[in-house]
């Protein structure tokens, strides 16, 4: 495993008197894939966003490939083209087709020309598995579809790390294998990731490290056979207590 | 005697008379656009287009052309109206066009399945219209309504073109008297956002009042 | 002179019709301005902080409560008192100052009625904000916008017909004249109200076309 690619220091947010994240150190090496696990509503998806900025944090400090992000005067949409992100509830472009989707962050944040840009946007549809559907609207892919064109269009960027905020949440049961699927094979090929997600199967198979939140703080942390064989918390037991279904 | 000291009374006068105005145009406006939106979902062919036909007529063109048709055009055929008259009656009958269409989505939003049930307890489609639908259109129909109530206050200013002795018709009394455009108009244009914005409070008062939970719920579907 | 049937086909409605394109013209310019100041007002509205906010909601509010024909007259007495421009061109302004705050209405509720998750994947990709507004928000909200803009392209057309108080000689000016020589004032202005209606129906309807080819799933 490689250098280190994202450090978090000291992070907290707070919304009005509701404090989210009470200080969280972090720190995530190349290829590394990292997943946070946690109860809903512990800040897991507050903290992924700290980590491009999307979220801006009350206190503490990001660092990103040695830059720190939080700094004064930081071109922070620089800083965002190597962070690829993947939200819960998809996010594509409703007026774009599939590969205008994965094509329009080259072309208007890199500044490639369009025909450049749909040639590479039709590489990394393929690569999900999704070169038929080019010329789609989102309004005609199915969640799964739709999800895996959203994971293209990061790609499409050459992102350090890839942020994935519970990808999986808001698809139908049957749709949720395509997309692991998918986010499975970008780990083998090595991809940094960072993944909030409730699909314990994938933590376990997948990832190099789990970390475990609850009430803004990491509780626990170590790797997927540490964590779910021994886990050394009362509260991290608790938790897994509830997912006992998910593993066979 | 200064601007002011004969203005302020004056406008006040004028704005009775708009308030008038509006208030008995929107009456016409229910009168006549209430039957024709439920001619349009509930009647027959020739009904149906009559209510549709009148619509597009009126909303497509301006109403001070349908005001001039009415107040310089009917004297013709012998129909001699007083400026007031000719303003109420074609603020109404324009006003009537647009209640068509509120009235109408307000029927389609309470849908098919209530005039069915109504139909299936035995009732006629004109008691099912009376006893069921209209209770429940009005409810849905009153947020844009009021905004109609609204658009009507300020729609009779342009009654001043016929000398109807409103608001505006008293701000060009008072500019041929002192020579003060600007500030006559801006007076007018306090006067107007005085009424209107008491206007919005009252309405949404009143739509508190006779809400019924859920039904608003059917108006989203 | 009597107005036959036929003299209403042959003379006076090729006469009106001398005025339609003042007509056309002054609503085009209102539009075209009247959009161009909007969105960038409803642009301001959403993304223009909290400051921005209060002020334009206060000031589209007060404004929006005033009769047009009170706005008119009071635009154009302050546009053609301050800076010398003929009739035409300040009631072609005060027409259009006053469209924009409607077309701020409509554009504001557009950008609104969009996902928040669309800016938010728009940054994630690098994009700065301006650039997200103009690659990924514009776009989409042009489209949600359409229809309640149709309603607006009518609305100014009609209310066009006000700027005859000011004495520009569009349609109803010449409707004016005729009547003065021909004492028919019933005929020449049910032509005159033929001759709107059959503009803004034909416009309304090339509009909802556009709006038709432009539709795409998820966002009409």
């Amino acid at each position: 495993m490689g250098k280190e690619i994202i450090r978090l220091e000291g992070i907290k947010k707070v919304y009005g008197n509701n404090e989210v994240l009470k200080g969280v150190d972090l720190s995530i090496r190349e290829s590394e894939v990292v997943v946070l696990l946690g109860p809903s509503g512990t800040g897991k998806s507050t903290l992924l966003r700290c980590i491009n900025l999307l979220t801006v944090p009350t206190e503490g400090h990001v660092w990103v490939n040695g830059q720190e992000l939080t700094a004064p005067k930081v071109n922070i949409n620089h800083a965002r083209e190597q962070l690829g992100m993947v939200f819960q509830e998809f996010n594509l472009f409703a007026h774009l087709k599939a590969i205008d989707n994965v094509a329009v962050g080259l072309t208007k944040v890199r500044g490639v020309k369009k025909e450049e840009a749909r040639k590479r946007a039709r590489i990394e549809l393929e690569r999900v598995g999704l070169g038929d559907k080019t010329d789609l609207y989102p309004g005609q892919l199915s969640g799964g579809m739709k999800q895996r064109v959203a994971i293209a269009r990061a790609l499409a960027m050459d992102p350090k790390v890839m942020l994935f905020d519970e990808p999986t949440s808001a698809l139908d049961p049957e749709l949720i294998g395509e997309v692991l699927e998918v986010m499975q094979k970008l780990a083998t090929e090595g991809m940094t990731m960072v993944c909030v997600t409730h699909e314990m199967n994938f933590a376990r198979r997948v990832a190099n490290r789990v970390v475990f939140l609850e009430g803004g703080v990491i509780v626990e942390e170590g790797t997927p056979d540490e964590f779910f064989q021994h886990p050394k918390t009362e509260r991290a037991r608790q938790f897994l207590g509830k997912f006992e279904g998910q593993f066979q | 005697m200064n601007f002011y000291e004969i203005a302020i009374p004056a406008f006040f006068e004028g704005a009775l008379i708009t308030l008038e105005m509006s208030a008995i145009s929107l009456l016409i406006g229910l009168a006549v656009g209430i039957p024709l939106a439920f001619a349009r979902v509930y009647g027959n062919k020739v009904l149906q287009t009559i209510s549709m036909v009148y619509s597009e007529f009126l909303r497509g063109t301006p109403v001070l052309v349908q005001l001039f048709i009415v107040y310089y055009g009917l004297p013709q055929f012998g129909i001699v109206l007083s400026p007031m008259v000719a303003g109420c009656l074609t603020m109404g009958l324009n006003s009537a066009a647009y209640q068509i269409e509120y009235f109408r989505g307000a029927i389609l939003s309470v849908g098919p399945g209530q005039m069915m049930a109504a139909r299936a307890m035995g009732m006629s489609k004109v008691k099912a219209i009376w006893v069921i639908m209209i209770p429940q259109v009005i409810r849905i129909v009153l947020p844009t309504w009021a905004n109609e109530a609204i658009s009507m206050i300020k729609n009779t200013s342009v009654c001043y073109l016929i000398a109807v002795p409103e608001l505006m018709t008293q701000a060009k009394i008072m500019i041929s008297r002192f020579y003060n455009t600007i500030e006559s108009y801006s007076l007018v244009a306090v006067y107007y956002l005085a009424i209107i914005g008491v206007m919005t409070v009252v309405f949404v008062l009143i739509e508190r009042k006779i809400k019924i939970p859920g039904l608003e719920i059917e108006k989203n579907k | 002179m009597e107005l036959t049937l036929q003299r209403v086909i042959t003379y006076l409605i090729p006469y009106l019709l001398g005025g339609i394109g003042v007509t056309l013209s002054v609503s085009f310019w209102a539009l075209l301005l009247g959009a161009l100041g909007g969105l960038l007002l409803a642009f301001l509205r959403v993304y223009g902080g909290r400051f921005c906010k209060v002020i334009m909601v206060a000031f589209s509010a007060v404004f929006r409560a005033i009769p047009q024909t009170i706005l008119l007259l009071l635009l154009y007495f302050v546009i053609a008192g301050s800076i010398n421009i003929s009739a035409y061109w300040a009631g072609t302004l005060s027409l259009a100052m006053i469209s924009c705050v409607y077309q701020q209405e409509i554009f504001r509720s557009a950008i609104e009625s969009l996902d928040s998750g669309q800016m938010m994947a728009a940054r994630a990709l690098g994009m700065s904000q301006t650039k997200a507004i103009f690659a990924i928000i514009l776009p989409q909200a042009l489209r949600r916008a359409l229809p309640s803009w149709t309603n607006e392209v009518a609305g100014v057309i009609k209310a066009s017909s006000l700027v005859y108080i000011i004495g520009v000689v569009e349609i109803m000016r010449l409707a004016q004249y005729e009547i003065a020589r021909s004492r028919e004032p019933f005929a020449v202005y049910l032509a005159v109200a033929l001759i709107y209606f059959v503009c803004t129906y034909a416009i309304c309807f090339i509009l909802r076309k556009v709006e038709k080819r432009l539709a795409i799933p998820d966002i009409s």
